[in-house]
This record gives C-alpha cells, sequence and structure tokens, in this order.
C-alpha cells in the first residue's frame, strides 16, 4: 500500500457562492470553504450579476488561501486544477475560471473544465460511488432537468425546464408571501403544516416527454393571491405553500417515474439546492419503491448547494477521462451538456 | 526586480515583463475579442520567450482601473491570484495614468486621459507633469462630459489623450475653448504595459486579498439601494459558511 493520493484544487464562482475545495481523490473532502453572498442580494430580492462578480473578486483568494491552510496541503502536493467554467453568470464565472488558470500556469497544473451541472450530480459521489447507467433528477434555483449517465462523465439531458427553473419559481411566489430570497426553504418548512387545498395545475404532467414549465404555476399562485388581496380575502399561507409544493413535487416525481421507465437504470441521483427540500426527497423515496433495482442516491444536504468540492469531484472524473483545457479556456454562461440521442 | 505588467481595463490587452526598468518583452492587442480567451495564452508566451519560469517574477503589477468591468475583473483576478500563489508582490495602478505616463514630458499642460463610459459620461482625472513626474490635480472619476468640461474651464492647457477622444473631440472643441485644448498624437493613445510596469516599480505593494478593481462606479442596484438605506444598514455581505 503505496498509492500516492490525488489531489484535486477546484474552484466554484458561477452565481453568488465563492468556493475553494481541496479534494482528495475524487470523493474526501480535505477542505470546501464557501463564502456566501446571501446577505448581500437579500437588499435585492435576487441575486445582482454585477454585484456577485464583485464579491467574486473580494473573496477569492481568500477561499484559495483558506482552502489549502484547512486541508494542509501546499501546492507542491496538487495533482490538478479544476473550474467551474458554465452555466452561470459570465462575470461570476470569469473569475473563477481567471484564477484557476493561474494557478494552473504558475504551478504547471492540469486544468479541468467542469459543468457546473455535473458538479452537483457529483455532489452525491460523497456518500458512495455513482453506479452506472443512472440517472440524475437536478433541481436548483437556475436548473431543472433529468440526466442520463451511461458511464462515468458521459452527460445527456433527456429533459428540462422551458422556462422557470424549480427553484426560480420558489422565489418568485415567496416575494409574493413576504419571504426574504432566498425562500425554498421556509416555504417547505411552511408547505409540511398546510394542505394541497387550491390544487394549482400541474403543467406538461400527461405530455409523452420529459420537459418542465413552471411559469404557468408561479402565474397560478399569483393571480390566486391578488384576486384574494381584492376581493378582501385572507388566505392561508401555508395552505398556499402547501399546494404549490405539491404541484411542484408531483411534476418532478411524475416526469422521474416516466424517466425511469423509458431508461433503466441502477442508480437515481437527486442533486441540485432544491434537492435539499424535504418535501420532494420524501416523495422521491417513496416512488423508488416500486423500481426494485433502482438504489436511490441523494447528495449530503450540505453539498446541496454551490460549493467547489462537488466540482472537485466531478473534476477528477473528467480528468481520469482525460478531459483538459488549456489557457485559452473561457466562461460559458449557457454551458449544456448534449441532448442524448 | 522582474515584474508582469497587465493591463486589460479597455479593449487594448497590453502584457509585459520588464528587470529593472527594462523592456525584455510585450505585447498589444487591440482586436476586439475576449480578454479571457486572450490574456494567459499571451502571459504563457511572453514567458515562453524569456525562457523565464512564473516563480521567477518579483512583482505583478496590474492597471486596477477605471475600465470595463469585464476587462478588470479578468485582469486582476488574475494579477492577484498570480501574487497570492506565488507569494509575489501586488501593485495597481490607474488605467488613467498609464495613459497620462506617457506624455510625462509634456510641460505646463493639464494631461487628461479618458475612456468612454457610454451615454456621454467618460471615466477621466487630470495629472499635471512636473520635473518629468506626473502629479494628480484631479482625481480619477466616473463624470458626464458636460461636468468635466466645467472642471476643465479654468486650466490655461488641457491635452486629451486616448483612442476614445476621436469621439469626443468634436464636442471637447465646441464646448471648451479652442485654443486651449490639444489632442495627443494617436500613437500615445493606447496603454503600454511596458509604460505600467515602469510606473508600478516604484509603488509600494499593496495587501494581496483586499485588492478589488477602481469600478469608480457602485452597480445600479446598489445606487437604488441607497436611496432607501444606509450604507451601514445591513449584515456582513459575504460570510464563510
Ligand atoms: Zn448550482
Amino acid at each position: 500500500m503505496n498509492k500516492q493520493r490525488e489531489l484535486i484544487l477546484a474552484f466554484e464562482s458561477s452565481c453568488d457562492e465563492t468556493s475553494v475545495a481541496v479534494i482528495e481523490d475524487g470523493h474526501k473532502i480535505l477542505s470546501n470553504v464557501v463564502a456566501t453572498q446571501i446577505n448581500s442580494h437579500k437588499r435585492f430580492g435576487g441575486v445582482v450579476p454585477e454585484v456577485a462578480s464583485r464579491h467574486h473578486i473580494e473573496q477569492v483568494t481568500l477561499c484559495l488561501e483558506d482552502a489549502l491552510n484547512e486541508a494542509g496541503v501546499d501546492y507542491a502536493d496538487l495533482s490538478a486544477v479544476a473550474v467551474t467554467y458554465g452555466p452561470g453568470l459570465v462575470g461570476a464565472l470569469l473569475v473563477g475560471v481567471s484564477a484557476a488558470k493561474v494557478v494552473a500556469f504558475a504551478h504547471n497544473l492540469p486544468l479541468i473544465p467542469v459543468n457546473h451541472m455535473a458538479g452537483h450530480i457529483y455532489a452525491a459521489r460523497f456518500v458512495k460511488p455513482l453506479v452506472f447507467p443512472a440517472l440524475a433528477l437536478l433541481v436548483s434555483g437556475g436548473h431543472t432537468e433529468l440526466v442520463y449517465l451511461s458511464a462515468p462523465n458521459s452527460y445527456e439531458i433527456i429533459g428540462e425546464t422551458r422556462d422557470d427553473a424549480a427553484g426560480e419559481a420558489y422565489d418568485k411566489i415567496g416575494r409574493v408571501l413576504g419571504i426574504n430570497y432566498p425562500a425554498g426553504k421556509e416555504i417547505d418548512q411552511m408547505a409540511h403544516l398546510g394542505k394541497d387545498v387550491f390544487n394549482f395545475p400541474r403543467a406538461m404532467i400527461n405530455e409523452n416527454n420529459f420537459d418542465f414549465s413552471f411559469s404557468g404555476l408561479k402565474s397560478a399562485f399569483i393571480n390566486t393571491v391578488h384576486h384574494a388581496d381584492q376581493v378582501g380575502e385572507k388566505l392561508d399561507h401555508k395552505n398556499l405553500a402547501a399546494s404549490f409544493q405539491q404541484s411542484v413535487v408531483d411534476v418532478l416525481a411524475q416526469k422521474m417515474v416516466n424517466a425511469l421507465k423509458k431508461y433503466p437504470v441502477k442508480q437515481l441521483i437527486l442533486a441540485g439546492g432544491v434537492a435539499a427540500n424535504s418535501g420532494l426527497r420524501e416523495r422521491i423515496e417513496h416512488e423508488l419503491k416500486t423500481f426494485d433495482d433502482v438504489s436511490l442516491l441523494m447528495a449530503p444536504l450540505k453539498l446541496c448547494g454551490d460549493n467547489a468540492a462537488m466540482i472537485g469531484a466531478a473534476g477528477y472524473v473528467a480528468w481520469k477521462a482525460g478531459v483538459q483545457a488549456d489557457m485559452s479556456l473561457n466562461a460559458d454562461p449557457s454551458l449544456e451538456f448534449s441532448w442524448i440521442g | 526586480m522582474k515584474v508582469l505588467a497587465i493591463d486589460t481595463s479597455n479593449q487594448p490587452l497590453s502584457v509585459a515583463l520588464l528587470e529593472d526598468e527594462q523592456l525584455l518583452t510585450t505585447t498589444t492587442t487591440n482586436i476586439n475579442k475576449n480578454h479571457s480567451v486572450t490574456l494567459m495564452p499571451l502571459i504563457e508566451g511572453l514567458f515562453k520567450q524569456t525562457k523565464w519560469k512564473p516563480q521567477d517574477i518579483d512583482r505583478i503589477v496590474v492597471a486596477q482601473g477605471p475600465g470595463s468591468y469585464t476587462g478588470l475583473r479578468i485582469g486582476i483576478t488574475t494579477a492577484k491570484t498570480f501574487a497570492c500563489t506565488l507569494n509575489k508582490e501586488l501593485v495597481g495602478v490607474s488605467s488613467l495614468e498609464v495613459l497620462a505616463e506617457t506624455l510625462a514630458n509634456v510641460e505646463d499642460y493639464l494631461i487628461v486621459p479618458l475612456f468612454d463610459a457610454r451615454r456621454n459620461n467618460v471615466f477621466a482625472g487630470g495629472y499635471q507633469s512636473k520635473n518629468g513626474k506626473l502629479v494628480q490635480i484631479i482625481a480619477d472619476q466616473h463624470i458626464e462630459l458636460e461636468r468635466l468640461c466645467e472642471l476643465l474651464r479654468g486650466h490655461a492647457k488641457v491635452i486629451f489623450v486616448g483612442k476614445d477622444c476621436t469621439s469626443f473631440k468634436k464636442q471637447l472643441l465646441e464646448k471648451l475653448d479652442s485654443k486651449k485644448i490639444s489632442f495627443a498624437a494617436q500613437n500615445f493613445a493606447y496603454p503600454q504595459a511596458y509604460v505600467l510596469g515602469l510606473i508600478g516599480e516604484k509603488n509600494a505593494a499593496v495587501e494581496i486579498n483586499s485588492f478589488v478593481p477602481h469600478y469608480l462606479r457602485l452597480t445600479q442596484a446598489e445606487t437604488q439601494w441607497l436611496k432607501n438605506h444606509r450604507e451601514t444598514d445591513h449584515e456582513p455581505y459575504v460570510e464563510k459558511i
């Protein structure tokens, strides 16, 4: 037993978290420093891209130093540098990409470009190894998609949202209920105390595809609240939250079940910021009872949000698959996996 | 002292390696291409030409703004990460001073470098040469062209420098006394990283982690927020979790 450990230094800056991590052999977190800007964006009720980009510059080298110190490693110990290059806010992504390129150049390390969504999927790798083929249900503030993984480092979209992401819908209806950004956690808690009495629409639920739509639900919700306001009626916020969440969860669960029928897999991975939602977790666990051969792998709660550890885990797999970028690597704000053939 | 100098603050991009005030190699481009794609390959090229290793550098000098927000972000993140990861010195220099410096032996003139900041606004400052050294007379700022002209009316001789001057030339000649103002030749219009490096060699090094661009302008969202809030009315904007 004299195996050299392989250390990846990873950067993540696609939205409102600056994060740098050191990951050993693709699945062990030596450090995962996350600086969140939530308090700043709360002022504006959502992430302001230019403000986010400015905070990233303030944080990036601090996070880098802390990540190395906490991991107790030096640059000479590193094997590669991984970085999120998309999707995300372009100005925010550029900070991580610029920093990662310099570290790779200065210490002559391979540079590994990582798709942020692959990162979210690989957050689950810190629980246990992925088993292929696998299906990932990715639900976050910016994305809602079903991804098929035939083998390591292979990602194919089988369905995605056509308008708002699920997490985005949570924030928008949160504003109507007077809940501070980000609203997901509080709505989840309220939903558990209420009942689905409003029966909001379940968009596209019976359609023969794996796509989602949440803007109709959002509008129905807002119209219901506004109408009640106009006639001076007071609606129960807990029931509103429960009805909204039930609609979201029903659609996500149904599309996932349809996908599992068409694409038999060994593992279902639940990932992304909204994967921390307890209503969604419970429902997915329940649905999977009818799929004997499919095991459930959920990203750890604390790694559901954006962080560099997950980028290190996905970066490790990409690196082993021979993926490498040169010094011209650019941020790609609308980076997407390819669609399944 | 071995210096890497980087200016990505506007469309022209300039990088240089210097040693003790001597230029070793430099590249300046004015191709409208993404600095994120161009910058590091150019720096990589400079090191290949000089056979220097990144560790050989003593100091990184960067144009700190004002300028394009995206351009500044790329240059400054690159510079501060260089300094941080190799434990080297970092110096920031005004992007406007870099333009003014090329006219440092023009005495008796107020040197006014300017960048277009859109909607008839400019980023500009005022510098004066005293014994071959530049002294700042008007602070770098984001300002309406009209207001800048007011600031300049009291000065006997003004020379404008920068490639964006061309687009304001007509207005400036109308608004100011045309006999008092002149425009630097085109060969001074582009920032040169060699000049940046020379200025930066003389300045004191700064703390790396807190180094940020001089945007000289709040974001619109922050300006709006400050209309109804005080700057102190908030929790720390960024927190480690
Ligand atoms: Zn994310």
